[in-house]
């Protein structure tokens, strides 16, 4: 449900353009047009009335999408009052969708997308099912005019981390969630019945069997946390026994399966920072990302911390030092999340007719030294301005004017 | 009766590989008349030096941090110490000699705010030894009785370019105990990683952590929280004296020892460097009257994300400000973290430090360091990249009372030495090579010198192997 609101033509020109859907174009133009791309290339008539951005010298590439975190969902970590990614004492919580819980206000909102993340993945967690994951542009003043899809996906979690919901031990996760996605078969199959109470109780509430439906009939994908080897390959169990589209998350030993989850088609989300041990994967490593990229599974980068969701490009920056070539980086965060999410169509790349989310480097969007000059998101200039410029504006000489 | 312990001759320093080096500039050795009991060799450090052949590295960009940027430069060390560092340097014939065409070299990096070894990896409660959460002031506990040293984290910590670290007690409480300066290299015991010399520092928190985790029993607020520092303070006044006037005239029985006012009579005498917590500019203003109203200096505020409001103030009091590069907004005391916080505080003529605090972000504190830096640049308050540099090597050091010995590429001072594959503030560099005091604790093209702890053996796959 795009929402259009300025029916405005901007001609980036003269920058090193990386659509990502084919390979970089030097000295090319962008073209903007009521929100969308109208054209990408060299020698692109600029039309009269069209805003002239120059951008010489300069990188440009589509808006950055973060696979994973909480935009929208979280201000303050340790202040409830402002956490909204958590649905409290439902288990089963498939029917919970954040997407009201989104604050188009949200001070991490412009403090991210200035830094050329334009797009985010808002995620529920706590739970063996957590809810339905929904993805956002990092702009709009409602929650209608962020919404780019809901719902993405809905999360399990078979890490350590859901244990104790599943009962305390991996195996009963695992058939815990055999049961419920049962059930809802069996609810499915049984609707009167069930409305008459002429059946047995069921593992989780009606809402809830009725949102997985979608997960079972394979029109939603099952995003699952998954970290321990066997917890993956639980997931790849799961996922072969009920049909599922299966999206892993976390991932960290993945690298021990790579070719299993080649074989299966499961695309990845990894957050290539990732590598203290724990019980739950002693094998995490920074090498992950490249060796599922070689593997040939298609892997999207995440930066999980929302709050620092724009230290995405340090994330791809890292991972192309553990190995992960530089192109596949770029689209590990631009057009591969756009299509693991199911938007490519109109996300991830600088193509006619997509949403124009834009950024316009001074250099490698990875490295440190580079600022982003401009960002565009459907086709709006965003300023780069928020609550932290201004803090920087009051301080930066002392003392301050207040 | 003098108690045997008191009868031992002072020995704080009674390691060879210490011996050999300058004195640490701060703080000096206490006067005999101005010490109690931590000037007994008690917990002594066993560090000892590796025995290493000569190393010259040549042909590479030297980053000193002392202001100069050698392209296509040498340095020699030699027994644990730079001999010399230039645009030639002669090799001697039993040195090895790296080739470090393309390759940078800065002295190695010192993270002054680490929980390595105290709350170590695989993190489960058993490992949770950092926050002694059952009283308020602890001064009488030390990190060095929790540190773990085959945490899993600290092999991953050297193969980004640690050298040092500070592994501090956490901030659940006002005042949590004594912090380890520690060489970070493979030990089978913290003592044999315990900075010869160094002095310790005393964990102090401000804000939100304690009024939370004592918001039952007290303090649950910030003013009650100043209350407790003084109190405390207040009780190690009074002992100090008593001991210092024993101390003086050995008339009657000594003072009854108490090993929490211990700690505080030593941050009273000078000997102990104060790290505090702290996040707001208000609260460190609120600190640093403590401190004058006991007569100690606070020697750093970490975390401070809020330093660049009161940058004057700091570099006044002469206070270091140990900050991350962007972290923000995971609580109230932490919502205005701005980017350009360690560039407005170094232009004030502060002293910075990009600290970690976390496993993570001790394996990159050089990218961390190039993040801070280049948004000073490009926010218009220019920093320069020798400076950045000291913020991970010259000003820890002044933080931890070391800078004498280590955080520079000199001729004599240690040789802690870090070969990076490109300039080190870049995203795409990599510690190629660590050298800590002269010895190559880590090759990254070489596995024998990649060091794994017992907790590794057999359950974590090697670098770059299989399970």
């Amino acid at each position: 449900m795009i929402t259009l609101l300025l029916a405005q033509t901007i001609a980036i020109t003269g920058g090193t353009v990386y659509p990502v859907s084919g390979p970089k174009i030097e000295h090319a133009t962008v073209l903007i047009r009521d929100g969308r791309i109208a054209a990408v290339g060299t020698g692109v008539p600029i039309p009269a009335d069209a805003t002239r951005i120059d951008a010489a010298g300069k990188w440009v590439t589509p808006g950055l999408i973060d696979g994973g975190g909480q935009m929208g969902l979280v201000e303050i970590g340790a202040v409830g009052g402002t956490r909204e990614g958590r649905v409290q004492g439902d288990t089963i919580a498939a029917a919970f969708n954040v997407a009201e819980g989104l604050n188009p206000a949200s001070q991490l909102i412009p403090v991210t997308r200035i830094e050329g993340i334009t797009t985010a993945l808002a995620t529920p967690g706590g739970h063996l099912v957590s809810g339905q994951a929904v993805l956002i542009d990092l702009d709009g003043a409602t929650i209608e005019q962020m919404l780019v899809k809901s719902p993405v996906g809905i999360v399990a979690d078979l890490s350590e981390g859901a244990k104790d919901e599943g009962g305390g031990s991996r195996a009963a996760v695992a058939q815990r969630l055999r049961t419920v996605f049962r059930d809802a078969l069996e609810y499915e199959r049984r609707r009167v019945d069930f409305s008459r109470a002429q059946i047995e109780p069921l593992a989780a509430s009606e809402a809830d069997l009725e949102a997985l439906l979608p997960v079972l009939h394979g029109q939603v994908p099952l995003l699952v946390i998954a970290n321990r080897r066997s917890d993956i390959e639980t997931a790849l169990r799961l996922a072969r026994e009920f049909k599922l589209r299966l999206i892993l998350a976390g991932a960290q030993e993945a690298w021990e399966v790579a070719g299993d989850i080649a074989a299966a088609g499961v695309p990845v989300l990894v957050e290539p920072l990732d590598n203290i041990p724990s019980y739950d994967a002693l094998g995490v490593r920074y090498e992950n990302a490249a060796a599922l990229a070689r593997a040939g599974v298609k892997i999207a980068l995440l930066e999980t911390n929302t709050h620092n969701s724009r230290d995405l490009r340090q994330q791809a920056g890292n991972a192309v030092s553990y190995g992960l070539p530089w192109d596949q980086a770029l689209r590990a965060i631009t057009l591969t999340p756009a299509e693991v999410f199911g938007v490519a169509d109109r996300y991830g790349s600088l193509d006619v007719g997509k949403v124009a989310n834009v950024v316009v480097w001074s250099g490698d969007p990875f490295e440190f030294s580079t600022g982003v000059e401009h960002v565009y998101i459907r086709g709006r200039e965003i300023p780069l301005t928020s609550r932290q410029t201004e803090l920087f504006e009051r301080y930066r000489h002392l003392p301050p004017a207040y | 009766m003098r108690p045997m312990w008191i009868l031992a001759l002072p020995l704080v320093a009674a390691c060879a590989a210490a011996s050999a080096r300058p004195a640490a500039q701060t703080p000096a050795p206490a006067a005999v008349a101005e010490t109690t009991s931590v000037q007994r060799p008690q917990y002594p450090s066993s560090y000892r030096r590796h025995q290493n052949p000569p190393v010259l590295i040549r042909n590479a960009t030297i980053m000193t941090a002392t202001g100069q940027e050698i392209a296509g430069g040498s340095i020699l060390f030699r027994d644990g110490r730079i001999v010399s560092v230039g645009a030639t340097v002669d090799a001697p014939a039993d040195a090895v000699v790296i080739d470090g065409t393309g390759k940078y070299v800065t002295p190695g990096i010192i993270d002054d705010h680490s929980h390595l070894g105290v709350y170590a990896a695989p993190g489960t409660d058993a490992e949770s030894d950092g926050n002694e959460a059952t009283n308020p002031v602890t001064a009488e506990v030390w990190a060095e009785h929790s540190f773990w040293p085959q945490d899993p984290q600290i092999p991953l910590a050297i193969a980004g370019g640690i050298t040092t670290i500070q592994a501090l007690p956490g901030s659940a409480n006002l005042i949590g105990g004594r912090s380890a300066v520690l060489k970070l290299i493979p030990a089978r015991t913290v003592q044999e990683m315990k900075f010869p010399g160094a002095p310790y520092g005393l964990k102090m928190a401000c804000g939100e952590n304690p009024k939370r985790v004592y918001r039952n029993r007290g303090p649950s607020t910030r003013m009650g929280n100043m209350a407790g520092y003084r109190a405390a303070f207040i009780q190690a006044e009074g002992y100090r004296q008593r001991w210092d006037k024993w101390n003086r005239t050995h008339q009657g029985d000594p003072p009854q020892r108490d090993l929490r006012l211990e700690s505080l009579a030593e941050v009273l005498r000078g000997n102990m460097l104060v790290q505090n917590h702290c996040y707001r500019a208000d609260e460190m203003a609120q600190m640093l009257d403590l401190a004058h109203e006991f007569g100690f200096k606070i020697r750093s505020f970490h975390h401070a994300v809020e330093a660049y409001k009161i940058a004057d103030l700091l570099a006044r009091e002469g206070t270091a400000a140990s900050v991350w590069a962007d972290w923000w907004g995971f609580k109230e005391e932490a919502m205005d973290g701005i980017h350009e916080n360690a560039a407005l505080v170094q232009a004030a003529g502060g002293r910075v430090v990009i600290h970690s605090d976390d496993p993570g972000g001790i394996q990159r504190l050089n990218q961390e360091a190039g993040k801070a830096m280049q948004a000073g640049n490009r926010a218009g308050v220019p920093v320069t990249r020798d400076q950045a540099l000291r913020w991970i090597t010259a000003n820890p050091a002044w933080v931890l009372g070391i800078d004498s010995i280590v955080g520079t590429l000199e001729p004599g001072k240690m040789a802690d030495v870090v070969v990076w594959s490109a300039d080190p503030f870049s995203v795409y560099a990599k510690a190629l090579q660590v050298y800590n005091d002269g010895w190559l604790v880590y090759d990254r093209n070489d596995p024998a010198h990649q060091p794994r702890t017992d907790f590794e053996l057999g359950q974590v796959p090697a670098p770059g192997g299989d399970r």
